[in-house]
């Protein structure tokens, strides 16, 4: 019997092959069960018009009871967008990946509400350096402390 | 904004996460300074009257933490008429305020319900079937609902049905077969199977037991989380402790599935409870956890529970177990020796968590110095070199032992390790070593010779801090070649082994004191100058020469003949050096309850320096 990750998975993979993807977000990459690779692009008339950023997710064998580890891809050339919840190593703070998640969100929803995320204002956040300097690998180590200010 | 963030990674573990070797000492607490080694040697008589650098605490069991806990619960259940899963909700949310919890649910009962995830809010999400309302209480002797679990036995093979509750009743389980004619299929894993079993909350969100266990396992094994919500999207129904039991205590008499499943179950619910007693502990300000691992015991300490307290007292407390784990068994004496571990006690400052012992300066101060010294890191890591020059014929001398006198092989110059200075001098009443010359600080005119000059005034006290730590160290390696030989000695002379060991609670003292000291060096660093900081350096200077002494007699080359002479001026100096690190230790306490300390910066919870001229 595989995986429930695997079986959930599969399943989401096959809905996004029928069903397509939400405008703007379009998968790039999902070869395992393990990484996929979306493609993410503010839709409307917005600061980030224009502009296609990488999102990549990575998941555990616990998922999605634990919450995938996502961020933007900031290697080849790639960078994230300029925005208060985004750090310049592509990690994000926001709580839905975080204390927020639910094992019945999927990679899709996740997708967009990160796309309805980057509509707002377009500056790093103000701790970033620092916290880019001390960072782990993986942003899932990270602990946020999650203010609503969006 | 994430401008707050913390790494799980960095937890603040000391050592390994292994089982305890000892269990609480509930009501007797030992102190440790009595010396009672076998034979009479040592014989200071610490009994009876409290010291003033220690202060009063009590440590608690996971247990006894537990019936805290519960004598607020049941207060709880008795005033708004709650069973006590409802009561511990609510008091988990409050953050066991109890007084607070009374006047929110008196002025509010239901919206403090919904906050505490107790009952789910008057419009819910898209409803399935319903088969109770909701229904606030309008005052506080009614019930708010019915808590409890529902257990919808889809294909009901194996529904649970009457339980011998062990403790407390459980709450009724009704079976449900509203969904059983359409097919269930679980959002979470899209399990579909007709024998599926399937759980949920009062809010109905209803999900398989197997990704409900998933989710409860992974809630307290990765994420040490005590409130476990609904798994839905933004539901903040919480879990009652009763459906977490029901779902990880298989009943007595069900079928078992899975046996690791069987094993884990008991081990989540425990660690369960320990995260509840570690969340009370936490929200209440006389307690705190002990910091040693796989250890579940609290210290309770009011005296120390204010900030402002930790301006008159260093509050070190320990919580009445010993020892680290299983694997220490494994190492030989000396080696658990060396390591300081044998039977250690877990003494932490219940101020701070920059140090077990950080006795006799004060908490806050105490950091100032830690911060200076990472920050100042590489201008003084030169001092860690275990090597230096002999200052008469340059030749390289490394340092082997603890003591501060060295004797250069080549030229026989000897000096101190410390100051480098000549040891001839150190005995005299005149010298100190531990005293910083301000002198030459004084005619400093420009910026960048008082720059210097403070950077020399700071790397004095720096290197005779760090100085005591690695000499400990140093000290505690010797040791363990000492004992080794001396317990060959044993089999190779008519020596007892009582005989043998006078040894062992000397260099416990040595290591002890040099902490001390060690800390009398941040303290003395940031003391202003005057009679009290002479006064001071005084005690500290005393202490130290008779340190050293003891230090370096222990240093002395052992043969079977010379033992009693040794035991004998070991144990005199031993007892000496002990009373000098009590003088320390009282006199600089006492000075902090009087108030009697000026620091020559400004420190928190203390009064600004004068100004000076
Ligand atoms: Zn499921
Ligand atoms: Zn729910
Ligand atoms: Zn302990
Ligand atoms: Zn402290
Ligand atoms: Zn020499
Ligand atoms: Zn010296």
């Amino acid at each position: 019997m595989a995986s429930i990750s695997a079986r959930r998975l599969a399943k989401e993979l096959r809905e996004i092959q029928s069903e397509g993807c939400p405008v703007g977000i379009t998968l790039l990459e999902a070869n395992d069960f393990s990484r996929w690779l979306f493609t993410i692009e503010v839709m409307g008339e917005s600061l980030y018009q224009g502009e296609v950023y990488d999102l990549q997710f990575r998941f555990d064998a616990q998922y999605p009871i634990s919450s995938p580890a996502v961020q933007f891809v900031v290697t080849g050339g790639k960078q994230s967008p300029i925005h208060p919840h985004v750090y310049s190593n592509g990690h994000i703070c926001a709580s839905i990946l975080g204390n927020e998640w639910s094992p019945v969100l999927s990679v899709i929803a996740v997708c967009v509400t990160l796309q309805s995320m980057l509509a707002s204002c377009k500056v790093r956040p103000t701790d970033n350096d620092r916290y880019v300097r001390n960072a782990p690998e993986n942003p899932k180590k990270t602990l946020f402390h999650y203010d609503d200010d969006t | 904004m994430g401008s707050d963030y913390g790494y799980s990674e960095d937890d603040d573990d000391y050592y390994d996460d292994e089982e305890m070797i000892d269990g609480t000492q509930d009501e007797e607490e030992d102190t440790d300074e009595d010396i009672d080694m076998d034979g009479d040697d040592f014989k200071v008589s610490t009994k009876g009257k409290k010291k003033s650098y220690e202060v009063d605490y009590e440590s608690l069991s996971q247990r006894s933490v537990e019936k805290l806990m519960q004598r607020d619960v049941e207060h709880i259940c008795g005033i708004f008429g709650v069973e006590s899963d409802t009561a511990s909700l609510l008091l988990r949310y409050m953050k066991w305020n109890k007084e607070k919890l009374i006047e929110k649910y008196m002025d509010n009962a239901a919206l403090v319900s919904v906050a505490a995830g107790v009952t789910v809010p008057e419009a819910p999400p898209p409803p399935l079937v319903r088969t109770q309302t909701i229904s606030a209480p309008a005052s506080t002797s009614r019930r708010p609902t019915t808590r409890g679990s529902k257990l919808l036995g889809l294909g009901s093979k194996s529904s649970k049905s009457s339980n011998p509750a062990p403790s407390t009743p459980r709450p009724p389980q009704r079976t449900s077969s509203k969904l059983a004619d359409q097919a269930f299929v679980c959002q979470i894993c899209f399990n579909d199977s007709p024998d599926m079993r399937t759980l949920a909350l009062d809010c109905d969100h209803t999900y398989c037991t197997d990704c409900w266990w998933d989710y409860v396992v992974s809630k307290i094994r990765d994420e040490s989380e005590h409130s476990i919500r609904c798994m839905a999207e933004s539901c903040a129904m919480v879990a009652p402790d009763t459906f977490v039991r029901d779902l990880l205590l298989p009943e007595p008499g069900a079928p078992v599935g899975d046996k690791e499943k069987e094993e884990l179950g008991p081990k989540m619910w425990s660690r369960l409870q320990e995260l509840f007693v570690r969340h009370f502990v936490a929200c209440n300000a006389s307690l705190k956890f002990c910091p040693y691992p796989s250890c579940t015991n609290t210290v309770s300490c009011p005296t120390a529970a204010s900030k402002s307290s930790l301006t008159t007292i260093v509050p070190t407390v320990s919580c009445g177990a010993r020892g680290i784990g299983n694997g220490v068994q494994d190492m030989s004496r000396s080696q658990q020796f060396t390591l300081g571990l044998q039977g250690k006690e877990h003494k932490f400052c219940f101020g701070c968590p920059i140090e077990s012992d950080h006795r006799p300066v004060v908490c806050n101060v105490a950091k100032m110095w830690l911060k200076k010294c990472r920050d100042d890191s590489e201008t003084a890591n030169w001092i860690k070199s275990n090597t230096k020059e002999c200052s008469q014929c340059q030749s390289t001398i490394e340092k082997n032992g603890g003591c501060n006198h060295m004797t250069c092989k080549k030229c026989k110059h000897e000096f101190c390790w410390v100051c480098m200075g000549p040891w001839s001098e150190h005995g005299t009443a005149w010298y100190s070593c531990n005293r910083y010359d301000e002198k030459n600080g004084v005619d400093a005119r420009d910026a960048q010779s008082k720059s210097r000059a403070s950077l020399e005034r700071y790397l004095h006290y720096y290197n005779r801090w760090a100085n005591h730590e690695q000499s400990a160290k140093l000290s505690l390696d010797l040791y363990a070649k000492t004992e080794k030989k001396m317990e060959e000695m044993q089999i190779t002379s008519a020596l007892t082994w009582i005989e043998v060991q006078f040894m062992k609670k000397a260099v416990e003292e040595v290591d002890k004191c040099r902490m001390t000291l060690k800390w009398t060096y941040a303290m003395a660093y940031y003391l202003a100058k005057g009679n009290e900081k002479d006064l001071f350096e005084d005690n500290q200077r005393d202490l130290e020469k008779a340190v050293e002494d003891l230090s370096e007699l222990l240093e002395s080359p052992i043969e079977a003949e010379n033992i009693p002479t040794l035991r004998q001026q070991v144990t005199n100096k031993t007892v000496y050096v002990q009373k000098r690190n009590e003088i320390v230790l009282e006199d600089t306490a006492q000075g902090f309850q009087d108030g009697r300390w000026r620091w020559n910066v400004s420190v928190d919870g203390f009064d600004d320096p004068e100004e000076l001229g």
